[in-house]
């Protein structure tokens, strides 16, 4: 069980810190320094294992469903990079104590740090390949907080944006091609997906899958020609980039290509593509490092030089080679974090990182300047330190590889140019800030750090020594517990050693140091050549980029999506047209099999009466009152249709429907324009008659194809099971409070949901009242009829009743609650309308919104009840009951959940209705009778 | 009759449809409400027409219509109404707000009015 602790410490680690403040420092560094130290002892007590060559494990399911276990391993790969990243990581926490100000939160900073950390140890821990790309993506989360920790700096900011889009865009890429990796091996487990090397590498989609993994790698790792978010992450706090930029972020995309070395590496393309993006980067960055006069951006670009170089040493076809890359990665970690906490200590204490103004800084910081120079020298490669042993391995693998046959000579020269500007970089970051004169205009006068920053230092600094001059006892047999795992074949017998006697690589070595210094020597000139070219700002071009993307996206979305909703329904219905149209083509002819049934006179009048007015609705519309008349119509008729049809149900239901709709649409009505103006082009209509024509036209050969076809249905399983199942011999509303009760429940809440939305749309609606009709008449003052009222008020208990009735017989005869709830409503609006809002709402004095969400709560309880007898959601259980006078009736559950449709129905369409009706009065919504209301 | 339904589905699907391409809320909500009424006939024939034999189990009963799209058709009915109130609300809430009962865009007209 150690295994998930060693990530889950760090990641309750990221909360520790949030417990401290900043002004108990010590405390706060110590406490958030416990987890992760605690982390690295359960690390090094497995050290021996891994050594011995076990590689410990750890699987529990996550989301089997996509293969994504929370799976973990810790071979020596692991346990290579978990050393670099607990141990350095504790050793920044030590340092960003002291170089945080007081006005930075440590607490968040510390957190930020964490979090990061655990997202490291996650992918180098990762025993699967989703999994490892979860961490993966928090990596770039977390980095963006932390170089973005400075908010209140611009180019903070910027720069943390410009990471995250850039690394977040490679974390995508990432994972498609791991899914495509996924789909080649057919599971995401790692140890399986090294294990068929040979499976992918003959398929068809290694290429894409290859390009995508190394486009993630590449992105993190700052390689050409994604280099460029690095030196603007320098944004970020020291401590943060020498955590960054030295053991971590950008060594997780070597990680990676070193993780799938065994089952991606060994083509040609693999050869190619990783060798030479390394190569042409070291050089590139090695040049514009010699060139920058900030301190971390020199050793900014640096670190994309040598990052440069373990990339090309991952690439080459040497088995040699990965290893001299993973040594690589252990001495860069080292003297490179040295240097960033160098760098961080002089801007510290001279308040400049500006190599042209620092001067004779080991007057001032003598203990800083040693130890800088040490992990300087082993950037540069000089000999008995570590930088010199893996540089020497670069070397000499470099000279025997196969790669672009006759011009092979090529690499070893520009891996020596590349050693040469390593050289004259390193030198210029010593010789111009620690020697020299004394600077005097510094914006501080410069002092020694105190002691515990210094001693992060001289830790690294020390191991800087230690690996150079006992290779073998210190880290041999890492290397070679990481190597057994990144090489699938016998590994190569390692010989780590200073002195290998004269041969061509120490040459080499020397032509570089010897150069190198040359070259440092005039670099004035060299200045002076590169002001020459145009100065680049990749920021500047990164934002200048993003925007035009913005530009050009905003412009089409316009040009689709311009506001006039008439253009997006001409969209639809082209698309419409196009899709049936074309599905309609495909049918041999339209009328299909089936015998059509004859026509009678009642059906051709009816007919004939439902196409006039529908006509009659479209042709009048601009007079709205006349239009919405014949709607009423065609509702009615409608109506009729069902009720000829065989579906009692649904001619109640379009009927009581049809008086609400009709009853909503002319209050609306009374506050809209009476009529529509004319401003339709003539081409505008014919364009929306032709339209419409061919609409209908499709509609009518649909339906009549279809109408002539055979039927097949599913609904012979509930004419069969309504009586035995269901307990009602209504079979339609059967399927509507038990079969699919489920929909029906949705359904009712739709209507509360869009009851209640219209209750706040109405809330506070300032609408002009208009006091006469568009023909100048004034409306009449007799706003409540004798007759009409005398009638509605006889006629409620009576509605109620049949209500009541239709409810209660639902459940075997046509009715239930859709329609009991519709002719309740329909028989109380009567009463406003009579006796006006006033009157109703007096005697009326309940609120409908509890009704409606009551309805919708009885409801939900009742599918729940059944969980309480073991039954699935909205069981119904039915049984017979005598009741004395009445006879033997039947009871369901389903009736429960009947009486919530039912409640729903009368509260919502009461409170669309009656809101809307008190808009007419005096009693209009208001923010006062909002809060009376509720 | 098939021919003679899907001819009025046809015909009230077509008036729907230029109605709701009018540019006036009042009209479009018009209709979207005609149009839904050509969509639940439409819905409803796909369970064939029949002729007195409404889905009631009884012990008389030779043949039944097909209770499934009739109880489709129900809930439609109801949520049509529901999205007829909500749209009609809307248009006058737009109205009451901005001063027009256009159902395009006012963003076009200002920038119209500007060049």
């Amino acid at each position: 069980m150690a295994l998930p602790l060693i990530v889950l410490l760090p990641l309750l680690g990221s909360l520790v810190p949030l417990l401290g403040n900043n002004r108990q420092r010590n405390i706060l560094t110590g406490m958030t320094a416990l987890l992760p130290a605690i982390a690295l002892g359960l690390v090094l007590i497995h050290v021996p294992d891994v050594l011995a060559g076990d590689v410990p494990r750890f699987a529990m399911h996550w989301v089997p469903q996509l293969g994504l276990d929370f799976a973990l391993r810790l071979d020596g790969l692991s346990l290579l990079f978990l050393l670099l990243i607990l141990g350095i990581g504790l050793l920044i926490i030590l340092y960003a104590r002291y170089y945080l100000s007081a006005e930075d939160s440590m607490p968040r900073f510390y957190s930020y740090m964490m979090l990061f950390m655990t997202s490291m140890i996650g992918i180098v821990m990762a025993d699967n390949l989703l999994l490892l790309w979860v961490f993966w993506e928090l990596t770039s989360l977390s980095s963006f907080l932390l170089i973005g920790y400075w908010y209140h700096q611009s180019e903070a900011r910027r720069g943390a944006r410009m990471a995250l889009t850039v690394t977040g865009m490679g974390g995508l890429a990432l994972l498609a091609g791991f899914l495509l990796i996924g789909d080649i091996v057919g599971t995401f487990d790692l140890q399986t997906v090294l294990d068929s090397r040979d499976l992918i590498l003959a398929d068809p989609r290694y290429l894409p899958a290859l390009l995508l993994v190394l486009l993630g790698a590449f992105t993190k790792s700052a390689q050409f020609p994604f280099h460029f978010w690095l030196p603007h992450a320098m944004a970020a706090p020291t401590p943060v980039s020498a955590f960054l930029h030295s053991a971590t972020m950008v060594k997780a995309g070597v990680f990676l290509l070193a993780r799938m070395h065994p089952a991606l590496a060994g083509s040609q393309l693999w050869l190619y593509i990783v060798t030479l993006t390394g190569l042409v980067t070291m050089i590139y960055a090695a040049y514009f490092a010699l060139l920058k006069y900030d301190l971390k951006g020199v050793l900014a670009f640096s670190t994309v030089s040598h990052l440069g170089l373990i990339t090309m040493l991952f690439g080459l076809d040497s088995k040699l080679a990965v290893v001299a890359g993973l040594f690589h990665i252990i001495n860069h970690a080292t003297f490179k974090a040295a240097l960033f906490m160098s760098a961080g200590i002089i801007d510290h204490e001279s308040g400049t990182r500006d190599i042209r103004k620092l001067s004779g800084l080991r007057h001032y910081m003598p203990v800083t300047a040693g130890l800088a120079l040490l992990a300087a020298a082993s950037m540069a490669g000089v000999p008995l330190l570590n930088g010199f042993l893996s540089k020497e391995m670069m070397l000499t693998e470099t000279l025997d590889t196969g790669i672009l046959g006759g011009l092979a000579w090529l690499i070893p020269v520009l891996a020596t140019i590349g050693s040469l500007l390593s050289v004259a970089y390193s030198l210029r970051y010593v010789r111009n800030v620690f020697f020299g004169p004394k600077a005097e205009d510094l914006p501080q006068t410069p002092h020694e750090a105190p002691f515990f920053m210094r001693l992060p230092m001289m830790v690294l600094v020390a191991l800087c020594i230690v690996i150079g001059l006992l290779p073998a006892l210190s880290v041999t047999g890492l290397l070679d517990a990481a190597a057994q795992v990144t090489l699938l074949s016998p590994r190569p017998e390692l010989h780590l050693a200073i002195w290998h006697g004269f041969n061509l690589p120490l040459l080499m070595s020397a032509v570089a140091l010897a150069g190198g210094i040359g070259l440092y020597c005039v670099r004035r000139k060299l200045f002076s050549f590169h002001r020459q070219f145009p100065q680049r700002n990749a920021l500047m071009n990164f934002e200048f980029n993003v925007r035009r993307v913005q530009t050009w996206t905003q412009t089409t979305i316009d040009r689709l999506e311009n506001g006039s909703l008439q253009r997006y329904m001409l969209w639809l219905i082209v698309a419409v047209l196009f899709l049936t149209g074309s599905g309609l083509l495909d049918l041999t002819q339209l009328t299909g099999s089936e015998p059509t049934q004859p026509l009678d006179g009642l059906l051709i009048v009816g007919g004939v009466i439902t196409i006039l007015a529908g006509l009659g609705t479209a042709v009048l519309h601009r007079r709205r009152l006349v239009s919405l008349v014949m709607l009423s119509v065609v509702g009615l008729m409608v109506s009729l249709a069902f009720a000829r049809f065989s579906a009692p149900d649904l001619a109640l239901t379009q009927l009581a429907v049809e008086v609400v709709t009709v009853i909503l649409l002319m209050l609306a009505l009374f506050f809209l324009p009476q009529r529509t103006p004319k401003e339709s082009t003539g081409a505008r209509i014919v364009r929306d008659v032709l339209l419409a024509a061919g609409f209908g036209g499709i509609v009518t050969s649909l339906n009549y194809a279809l109408l002539t076809r055979p039927l097949d249905s599913i609904s012979g399983f509930f004419l069969d099971n309504s009586v035995s199942g269901g307990g009602g011999h209504n079979v339609v509303n059967v399927i509507l409070v038990d079969f699919r009760g489920f929909d029906t429940l949705g359904e009712i809440t739709v209507l509360c949901i869009a009851a209640i939305g219209i209750f706040k749309l109405l809330n506070r609606l300032r609408l002009f009242m208009p006091s006469s009709d568009s023909e100048g008449r004034p409306w009449s003052k007799d706003l409540h009829p004798m007759l009409l009222g005398t009638v509605s008020q006889t006629l409620l208990p009576l509605a109620l009743l049949v209500s009541v009735f239709i409810f209660l017989r639902g459940h075997n005869e046509p009715g239930g609650g859709f329609i009991a709830g519709l002719v309740t409503a329909v028989a109380l609006i009567l009463l406003y309308i009579a006796r006006g809002v006033d009157w109703a709402q007096a005697r009326l004095s309940f609120h409908y919104q509890p009704i409606a969400v009551s309805g919708v709560t009885i409801a939900t309880f009742t599918g729940l009840g059944s969980w309480l007898f073991g039954h699935n959601f909205l069981t119904s259980a039915f049984g017979h009951f005598a009741i004395p006078y009445i006879g033997e009736i039947e009871l369901a559950t389903a009736m429960l959940f009947d009486l919530g449709v039912y409640l729903t129905v009368v509260g919502a369409t009461l409170m669309i209705l009656a809101n809307l009706g008190k808009l007419t009065t005096p009693h209009r919504p208001s923010k006062e009778n909002d809060k009376e209301a509720l | 009759m098939e021919a003679l339904f899907s001819t009025v589905t046809g015909f009230l699907a077509a008036s729907g449809l230029y109605l709701a391409l009018r540019g006036r809320t009042f009209p479009v909500v018009v209709g979207l409400t005609l149009l839904s009424y050509a969509v639940n006939l439409f819905l409803f024939s796909t369970g064939g027409l029949t002729t007195n034999g409404a889905a009631v189990v009884g012990d008389d009963a030779t043949r039944y219509a097909d209770p499934l799209p009739q109880a489709l058709v129900l809930t439609a009915i109801v949520i049509g109404f529901a999205m007829t109130a909500f749209s009609v609300i809307l248009a006058m809430r737009v109205r009451g707000d901005l001063g027009s009962d256009q159902v395009n865009d006012q963003r076009e007209e200002s920038k119209e009015e500007k060049s």
